[in-house]
């Protein structure tokens, strides 16, 4: 009963977003103040329909409702109830609905803050979302039903991906959805942009939460990926250019540039073309991840499910969103003209130069992630492109980004002086030299990483320097407290962002230089890795609530001094007889000692171990550029103007 | 309105405007053909069929990976004496390829439980590649070093990783692009290294 409820409320959610879709964009056409009117009722009965249909989901899951196909395949009655839930968005139905949730979530929170929005744009936005969340609730209702029945039902299901079962990656898809979503929001007031024909500078200031909101989701999002893949998938390493993790990584290139450039249109009334562009294409690209995960069409060690009818689905309602955006877009763009005056050194002019390098780093990825495709069906060549150049054809993108930044945070608007602006940054240049110096030449770091650390220096002393610059703190310290406090949130935010940036940067040098072994220990035995002692204790059996596991005890030892135990762990699921491995990881903060426990031969246990230094930098730095993301949120000037509503959610 | 006296140059940067519609719809037309070859088997990001089934395989004289005391793979390996005493895998690799990681502990079984892999290490570095087999182990009996990747091209390699059944007559009889994975070798692999036993 309650799965049939779950259907009918999905129905009932399509036909109030086919409502949301036709009234208030009309009304907003017509100026009739009763059917744009209808804007805000018809997203909050869509947000309680929606709501009900994934409270439906959840409940079917928990309970272990095996008529239900999807919890049939997804779930299982010894699986812990945290996994249960997240087995419900772990799957391609579920989390789609999910999509959809925090689609209808967003034009609830739209209608509901944006009460200093004017009326006309407002109904265009909820309107625009109506579309959006039409298309996908037709999908999953005609392509992806989560509440299919199955007649006569199993003993019990067949379990969800053990991979799977994790609290990073229970965690990873809502992040990333909210940061998606999110860009639909800018998605969604860009068209209304080019339906009104007027963007001004209120525009960028309303735009400007959503983007940041989304875009500090879609960071957490990527991180949280990224950190399980280092820690579940037992490879040691963090990031593989693999073409599912280029494509969550498009749309945060394109929305860290819409970041920036809706500055530009707030302060200087100018960059509006190109902003509403950035808009539209952050959300094509999420779209473009969607099809790309879903559809089968690429070769990747993440497509988990995939099947080509839903890809057609998908197709479809990427080029009706894609092409109709865009063909809005050649013909409305001309009617936003610029008003600002532009001076290529100064404030915008860095901003314009961040964004040219961030869409051609994001070009570069995407050049990289689809020319194997398109070359197979233009050519028929079959071609792979790996690691090897994305490296390459990045990096001399991200180092001037890299170098910029500083300078660009520190010039003023309108007319600025690089002289000026690099001698007050002469000892984040100094610290950075330093810095590159000393890991080069004392600590003996290749060049590659070294630079890296010098980058790192530079971004984090040269965050510093700007605020240490904004409050005086050295030409007038006795006000220095006072200036502090009264410097806006969104200053602070984004030192602390870039500052983050410097702190990943610093990570990903330091795995520059990490070192590992393969090594067949039996009980008693050690080996030496990076002047560590690792000891193999013993190898034992272990049993958990759904798998029986091995288990590797592992002393690490300093200087005779017992550093930590590692239990590396070999788990075996029994329902569906899958076996992972469980890396054991300890970490100092300054580096991880990271164990995997292999096959076993004659009594002796297969280890690899790592000695990553800084490793845990790389998604601490990702959380403190989140964290300057939602400082800058928290900013009065945005609540004032444009209340941002996902700054108070607690990250789900 | 904003096609003002002011801004001229605009107007003749207007196309510039349509650039995005044209790419996506480019774009579109590409993944439309892609989805079509999905279902006809046209296009396949996995598994291609090979023009040389059946057929053997083409004539190549590897050399050795330095460093490591494993024999060098060449043609006769596959060839002489016919008949082969079981039929053998090749298999292409790299170190810098993240499915060959996922792949290699079924490599490594079938090594263990006696079936003969034959390596051939493709656009590779030979410290690399000793780290590589160093670090998860050698499952192949011989390992030819295909550096320039000429080989690769007579077999119409798509990507690696890349494996091949060569039956006891020396004949291709499957290919498969992409990592063997567990389900794989369970219900692709393992059924015809019976049959062709």
């Amino acid at each position: 009963m309650i799965p049939e409820l779950g259907h009918f409320a999905l129905a009932l959610a399509c036909v109030l977003a086919l409502a949301q879709a036709v009234l208030p964009i009309v009304g907003a056409a017509r100026r009739d103040p009763r059917w744009m009117g209808t804007a805000a009722p018809l997203a909050f009965g869509q947000l309680i329909a929606v709501g009900v249909a994934f409270g439906a989901l959840l409940w079917a899951f928990a309970v272990n409702d095996t008529t239900v196909s999807n919890v049939v395949a997804n779930s299982h009655s010894a699986k812990p109830l945290i996994y249960k839930f997240s087995g419900s968005w772990g799957n391609h139905e579920g989390s789609m609905v999910l999509w959809v949730l925090i689609l209808s979530l967003c034009g609830a929170a739209v209608a509901a803050f944006g009460r200093d929005l004017p009326t006309a744009l407002k109904a265009r936005v909820i309107g625009v979302l109506g579309w959006v969340a039409l298309g996908f609730l037709g999908f999953v209702i005609f392509t992806s039903n989560p509440f299919d029945r199955v007649w006569p039902p199993p003993a019990d299901g067949r379990g969800l991906n053990p991979v799977l079962q994790d609290p990073g990656l229970a965690m990873h898809p809502p992040m990333l959805y909210l940061g998606y979503v999110g860009y639909a929001v800018t998605f969604a007031f860009a068209v209304a942009a080019l339906l009104e024909g007027r963007v001004d500078a209120a525009w960028g200031r309303w735009v400007r939460p959503w983007a940041l909101a989304a875009w500090c989701f879609l960071t957490l999002g990527i991180a949280l990926g990224s950190w399980w893949a280092y820690y579940e998938l037992g490879w040691g390493g963090y990031w593989f250019w693999d073409p599912v993790e280029n494509s969550s990584l498009l749309p945060w290139l394109a929305g860290t540039a819409l970041l920036h450039s809706a500055i530009v249109v707030e302060k200087r009334d100018a960059l509006k073309i190109w902003t509403v562009l950035l808009a539209l294409l952050a959300f094509t690209l999420s779209l473009l991840g969607t099809f790309l995960v879903r559809s089968g069409v690429l070769n990747s060690v993440h497509a988990f499910a995939n099947d080509p009818t839903r890809g057609t689905v998908i197709l479809v309602l990427l080029m009706v969103y894609v092409a109709g955006s865009f063909a809005l877009f050649a013909w409305r763009a001309p009617k936003l003209a610029p008003t600002g005056i532009f001076a290529p050194i100064s404030r915008e002019g860095a901003l314009v130069l961040n964004n040219l390098l961030l869409c051609s780093i994001a070009a570069v990825v995407l050049a990289g992630t689809l020319w194997p495709m398109f070359a197979d069906i233009l050519t028929g060549a079959k071609i792979s492109v790996g690691p090897p150049f994305f490296n390459t054809a990045t990096a001399p993108l991200a180092i001037p980004l890299v170098v910029a930044m500083p300078i660009g945070a520190m010039l003023p608007w309108k007319r600025g002086d690089v002289w000026a602006a690099l001698q007050r940054l002469w000892w984040a240049a100094a610290a950075a030299l330093v810095v590159g110096f000393l890991f080069l030449a004392a600590l003996g770091y290749p060049v590659w990483p070294a630079l890296g650390m010098a980058m790192a220096a530079w971004l984090i002393v040269g965050a510093a320097a700007d605020i240490v610059d904004r409050i005086a703190l050295f030409r007038r310290p006795a006000q220095a407290w006072q200036r502090a406090r009264g410097l806006p949130r969104a200053a602070w935010g984004a030192a602390l962002a870039h500052a983050g940036l410097g702190v990943t940067i610093a990570g990903i040098a330091g795995m520059g230089v990490a070192t590992d072994t393969l090594v067949a220990l039996k009980a008693g035995e050690s080996t030496r890795l990076a002047g560590y002692e690792w000891r193999m204790e013993g190898l034992s059996d272990v049993t958990g609530p759904n798998f029986t596991a091995r288990r590797a005890t592992v002393t690490v030892l300093q200087d005779g001094q017992v550093v930590t135990v590692l239990t590396p762990e070999r788990r075996t699921f029994q329902v569906d007889r899958q076996t992972t491995t469980e890396a054991a990881i300890h970490t100092n903060a300054m580096r991880d000692l990271y164990a995997v426990l292999g096959e076993e031969r004659d009594g002796a246990g297969v280890l690899r171990l790592h000695h990553n230094p800084l490793a845990p930098w790389i998604w601490f730095g990702a959380v403190i550029m989140a964290l300057g993301g939602g400082l800058s949120l928290s900013d009065r000037r945005m609540r004032v103007a444009a209340p941002a509503p996902k700054a108070a959610t607690v990250p789900a | 309105m904003s096609e003002s006296p002011t801004s001229p140059p605009q107007r003749s940067r207007r196309w510039m405007l349509y650039a995005p519609l044209g790419l996506a719809a480019a774009a579109g037309a590409g993944f439309w053909v892609m989805l079509r070859g999905l279902q006809t088997g046209e296009y396949d990001p996995r598994g291609v069929p090979s023009a040389l089934l059946g057929k053997a395989p083409p004539d190549f004289d590897l050399p050795p990976l330095e460093g490591s005391d494993l024999p060098a793979l060449a043609i006769a390996d596959l060839r002489s004496p016919l008949p082969l005493p079981a039929p053998v895998l090749v298999n292409f690799w790299a170190s810098w390829c993240v499915p060959c990681v996922i792949e290699h502990p079924q490599l490594m079984r079938l090594s263990r439980e006696g079936v003969r892999v034959f390596g051939i290490n493709y656009k590779d570095r030979p410290a690399d590649a000793a780290a590589f087999l160093q670090r998860h182990g050698n499952p192949f009996a011989k390992l030819g070093r295909d550096e320039p990747g000429r080989v690769a091209i007579d077999w119409g390699l798509y990507g690696v990783p890349e494996t091949y059944l060569i039956d006891r007559q020396g004949l291709i009889r499957w290919r498969y692009a992409g990592p063997v994975t567990p389900d794989v070798l369970d219900k692709d692999l393992r059924p015809l290294l019976r049959r062709y036993a």
